[in-house]
C-alpha cells in the first residue's frame, strides 16, 4: 500500500475510460478542479493561517504577561487583537471548515465533485490574495488596522492606508465564502446519491447545508457594510457620520446582524463533525437524528433575531433588551438538545478512546463551558458588567478553540488516515489532545476571573492586581502554541512522508458508517463517477445505522 | 434521489445567486429602515425634526400643574474648533409652552469653518414628546474666523409626555463638517466666506 496519491488514480472502483490521474508538478494546485485537491488546499492554506494568527496571539500574551508596555507600542498591541481575529476567523476557521466539506461532502452524499468545479478553484485561489493583501498592511507606513475585527466606525475611518486594503480584502474573503456556500448547496440539492432523501443524509452533511444558508444571507450584509464604510471614508457619503445626518451605531446593527450568525457559521459544521465521530467511537446510532437536524435548524433561524445582545450598552430601550435577552437564552433550548443527544449517544455504547474521539469528548465538555458562559453575557442586565472585559474574550474563545478548532483537529484525525491512505500516529495523537486540552484551560480559564474582576478587553496594559491570572494564562498560551508542533508533525507524516507507516483499511474505524468508508484508502482521485447502490430502504445513510456495516 | 442534470444545478447555482444580490440589497435596505424606526420611536434621542403648528395640533395643550427639568449638555466632537455652551444649564418648563434658550458656539480657529449640530434627547422615550420650532441644528452653520454665534432654539414639550418623565436631556454634539460642505457646493461656500 506505498502507493503514491498519484498512482491510485487510476485504481479503485472507478470507470477506467473516464479516469486519469492528475497532472503534475505545481499547474495540478493551480489549475485543479478536483473536490480533494481543492478541500486539501483549504486544509493547507487555513493551517498556514493558524500558524500566522498563532503568532499574532504569542505576542498579546507576551506583552500580557506583565503589567506595563514591555514590548510593543499600543498602536502595535492594537494592529495585533485586531489582525488575530480576522486572521483566525476569515483565514482559519472558516476555510479549515470548507475544506473539510469540500473533501467530505462528495464522498458522503456519493457524488464525484462538487457541482461547480471551477467556481470552487476559484473561490479558493481568491484567498491568498485576500490575506496577501490584509497582511501586507503591516509593512504600510501607519501599519495594519487596529480598530478591532467588529470595524466599529468612526474609529476604524481613522485607519490609514490600510483601509482600503482591509475593505477589498474582506470583499475578497466574502466571495469566496459565498462562491463556496452556493457550490456547497446545489451539490447538496442536487447530487445526492439514489434513496439519500434529506433526512437520511450524514449530520456533517446538514450542518454544511445550514451554514451555507447562513453564508449566503449574511456574507453579502457584511460586504454591504464594509461598503459603506468606504465611501464614507473616500466619497463623502454620511452612512455613519453623525456630522451628516448618519448614526454609528447603525453600524453596530448592521455588523452584528451578519456577525451573529457568523457565529454560527462557525460552530455548525463543528456540531456535524462532532455528530459524526461520537457514534463512531460509541459504536452506536447516533441518538435523536431527526432532534438534531431540527436543532440546528433552530439556532440558525433564531441567529438572525438575537444581534442586539453584543450591544446591550449602546442604549436600547428596557423592551428592546428583554427581546434580545430572550431570544438568546432561547437559543439554550436547540444547542442543550444537541449536547444531551451526544451525552445519550455514548450512554452504554461500547466506546474506546482513539484520538478523534478525545477530542470530541473535550469538545462537549469544554463547549458547554463556552455555552454557559453565553449564557451568562445574555443576561442584559450584568452584561453591563461583563461587556467588554476579559469574560467576553474567555467565552468566546472557549466556543472557538475547544469548541470549533478542537473540532477540525478530531476531524483531520477522524479523516487524514482516509484521505493519505496511512494512519497517523496514536500516541502522538494522544499526548497532542492532552497537551492541548490542559494548556487551553491554562490559556483561557483565568480569563474569567480576570474579566469578572474588570479588565478590559484589547488593552496592553493593566492594574497589577491582575498579574497572577494573566501570567498564568500568558504561560498557557506559549505552552498550548509548542503543543501543536506535534500535530503539525503527525499531518506531515501522513500527508508527506508516509513511507512505511502503518496503511489504512478501507473503513478505517471499526464503528464508522457511510458511503466515504466505501472507496478505498486512500480515496482514488475519482470517486462515485458512478452513483452508488441504494444500500438499504431504511436509513441506510445516517452515520452509525447498522444496515450500513459490511 | 438520483443526480439532477446539469440544467438543474445551474438554476439552484441562480436562484442562490439571486439571493446574495438581494441580500446584499438588504444590507443597504437596513439604512432608511433603521432611519424610519429611529424617526418613529425616537429610540436613538432623534426626534422628529422641525415642529410645524397646526399639523400637530393638541400638542399645545397646556398643563401648567406639571413641571418638568430640561438639562442641556453641549459638547464638540473629535477636537472640533469650537468652544460650545448653552446659556442656562437647565430650565423648568411647563408642557404645551413655548420656551427660548441660547446657545452659543465661538469659533476658536482663525480660518472659517462649517458646523453641523446633532441633537440627541434622553430619556428615548421623551424624544418624540420635544419639538422644536427654531433650532441651529436645522441647518450647517457657518463660522467666520473667531466668530462667536449666539443661537437660540424653541421648543416645547407636548402634553402627552409620559407621565413617570420629571427630567428630560436635550444635548447637542457640534461635528466639524468644512471638508463636506466644501465638497458639496465649493463656489458657493466660497463665496460665503470671503
Amino acid at each position: 500500500m506505498a502507493h503514491t496519491h498519484a498512482d491510485h488514480a487510476g485504481h479503485g472502483h472507478v470507470h477506467d475510460e473516464h479516469a486519469h490521474g492528475p497532472e503534475r508538478g505545481i499547474m495540478r494546485w493551480i489549475k485543479t478542479t478536483n473536490h480533494k485537491d481543492l478541500g486539501t488546499l483549504y486544509l493547507w492554506f487555513s493551517g498556514i493561517m493558524f500558524v500566522i494568527g498563532g503568532l499574532m496571539s504569542l505576542g498579546i500574551r507576551l506583552e500580557l504577561f506583565h503589567p506595563g508596555l514591555q514590548y510593543m507600542d499600543p498602536e502595535t498591541f492594537n494592529q495585533l487583537t485586531t489582525m488575530h481575529a480576522l486572521v483566525m476567523i476569515f483565514g482559519g476557521v472558516m476555510p479549515a471548515f470548507v475544506g473539510l466539506a469540500n473533501w467530505q461532502v462528495p464522498l458522503m452524499i456519493g457524488c464525484s465533485d462538487l457541482a461547480l468545479p471551477r467556481v470552487n478553484n476559484w473561490g479558493f485561489w481568491i484567498l491568498p490574495f485576500a490575506f496577501t493583501l490584509l497582511l501586507s498592511t503591516f509593512f504600510l507606513p501607519g501599519g495594519a488596522p487596529a480598530a478591532g475585527w467588529t470595524l466599529y466606525p468612526p474609529l476604524v475611518l481613522q485607519t490609514g492606508n490600510s483601509f482600503p486594503l482591509l475593505i477589498f480584502a474582506i470583499h475578497l474573503m466574502g466571495i469566496s465564502s459565498i462562491t463556496g456556500a452556493i457550490n456547497i448547496i446545489v451539490t447538496i440539492l442536487n447530487m445526492r446519491a439514489p434513496g439519500m432523501t434529506l433526512l437520511k443524509m450524514p449530520l456533517f452533511v446538514w450542518s454544511w447545508l445550514i451554514t451555507a444558508y447562513l453564508l449566503i444571507a449574511v456574507m453579502p450584509v457584511l460586504a454591504g457594510a464594509v461598503t459603506m464604510l468606504l465611501t464614507d471614508k473616500y466619497f463623502g457619503t454620511s452612512f455613519f457620520n453623525a456630522g451628516g445626518g448618519g448614526d454609528p451605531v447603525m453600524f453596530e446593527h448592521i455588523f452584528w446582524f451578519f456577525g451573529h450568525p457568523e457565529v454560527y457559521i462557525m460552530i455548525l459544521p463543528a456540531f456535524g463533525i462532532i455528530s459524526t465521530i461520537v457514534p463512531t467511537f460509541a459504536r452506536k446510532p447516533l441518538f435523536g437524528y431527526a432532534s438534531m437536524v431540527y436543532a440546528m435548524a433552530s439556532i440558525a433561524f433564531l441567529s438572525f433575531i438575537v444581534w442586539a445582545h453584543h450591544m446591550f450598552t449602546v442604549g436600547i430601550p428596557l423592551a428592546g433588551e428583554l427581546f434580545f435577552m430572550f431570544s438568546t437564552m432561547l437559543i439554550s433550548v436547540p444547542t442543550g438538545v444537541k449536547v444531551f443527544n451526544w451525552v445519550a449517544t455514548m450512554w452504554k455504547g461500547s466506546m474506546s478512546f482513539e484520538t478523534p474521539m478525545l477530542f470530541a469528548i473535550a469538545f462537549i465538555f469544554l463547549f458547554t463551558i463556552g455555552g454557559f458562559s453565553g449564557l451568562m453575557l445574555a443576561l442584559a442586565p450584568v452584561d453591563f458588567q461583563y461587556h467588554n472585559t476579559y469574560f467576553v474574550v474567555a467565552h468566546f474563545h472557549y466556543v472557538l478553540v475547544p469548541g470549533a478548532v478542537f473540532a477540525i483537529m478530531a476531524a483531520i484525525y477522524y479523516w487524514i488516515p482516509k484521505w493519505t491512505g496511512v494512519m497517523y500516529n496514536e500516541t502522538l495523537g494522544k499526548i497532542h489532545f492532552w497537551w492541548s486540552a490542559i494548556f487551553i484551560n491554562v490559556i483561557f480559564f483565568p480569563q474569567h476571573f480576570l474579566g469578572l474582576a474588570g479588565m478590559p478587553r484589547r488593552i496592553p496594559d493593566y492594574a497589577v492586581q491582575f498579574t497572577d491570572f494573566n501570567e498564568i494564562s500568558s504561560i498557557g498560551a506559549f505552552l498550548f502554541f509548542i503543543g501543536q508542533f506535534i500535530f503539525i508533525y503527525n499531518i506531515l507524516r501522513c500527508a508527506l512522508f508516509r513511507k512505511g507507516l502503518k496503511p489504512a483499511a478501507a473503513r478505517v474505524w471499526e464503528g464508522a458508517h457511510g458511503l466515504e468508508w466505501t472507496v478505498p484508502s486512500p480515496a482514488p482521485y475519482h470517486t462515485f463517477e458512478d452513483p452508488p447502490q441504494e444500500v438499504d430502504t431504511e436509513t441506510p445513510w445516517v452515520a452509525g445505522h447498522p444496515a450500513v456495516a459490511h | 434521489m438520483s443526480a439532477t442534470p446539469v440544467s438543474s444545478r445551474r438554476s439552484t447555482a441562480f436562484k442562490l445567486a439571486l439571493v446574495v444580490v438581494a441580500m446584499f440589497g438588504f444590507g443597504f435596505a437596513l439604512v432608511p429602515l433603521y432611519g424610519a424606526i429611529c424617526q418613529l420611536t425616537g429610540l436613538n434621542g432623534r426626534n422628529p425634526g422641525m415642529y410645524l403648528s397646526g399639523a400637530q395640533a393638541g400638542r399645545e395643550r397646556r398643563d401648567e400643574a406639571r413641571t418638568v427639568t430640561v438639562q442641556f449638555l453641549t459638547s464638540v466632537n473629535g477636537g472640533g474648533p469650537w468652544k460650545f455652551r448653552a446659556e442656562q444649564a437647565q430650565i423648568a418648563v411647563h408642557p404645551g409652552e413655548l420656551y427660548t434658550v441660547n446657545f452659543v458656539a465661538r469659533n476658536m480657529l482663525d480660518q472659517p469653518v462649517v458646523g453641523q449640530a446633532v441633537p440627541s434627547v434622553a430619556p428615548w422615550n421623551a424624544a418624540v414628546h420635544l419639538h422644536k420650532t427654531e433650532c441651529f441644528c436645522f441647518s450647517q452653520q457657518d463660522f467666520q474666523p473667531g466668530e462667536e454665534k449666539v443661537m437660540p432654539v424653541r421648543f416645547l414639550l407636548d402634553a402627552d409626555l409620559p407621565s413617570d418623565i420629571d427630567t428630560v436631556t436635550l444635548s447637542y454634539t457640534f461635528f466639524d463638517v468644512t471638508a463636506q460642505a466644501l465638497r458639496r457646493e465649493p463656489s458657493a461656500s466660497r463665496a460665503n466666506r470671503s
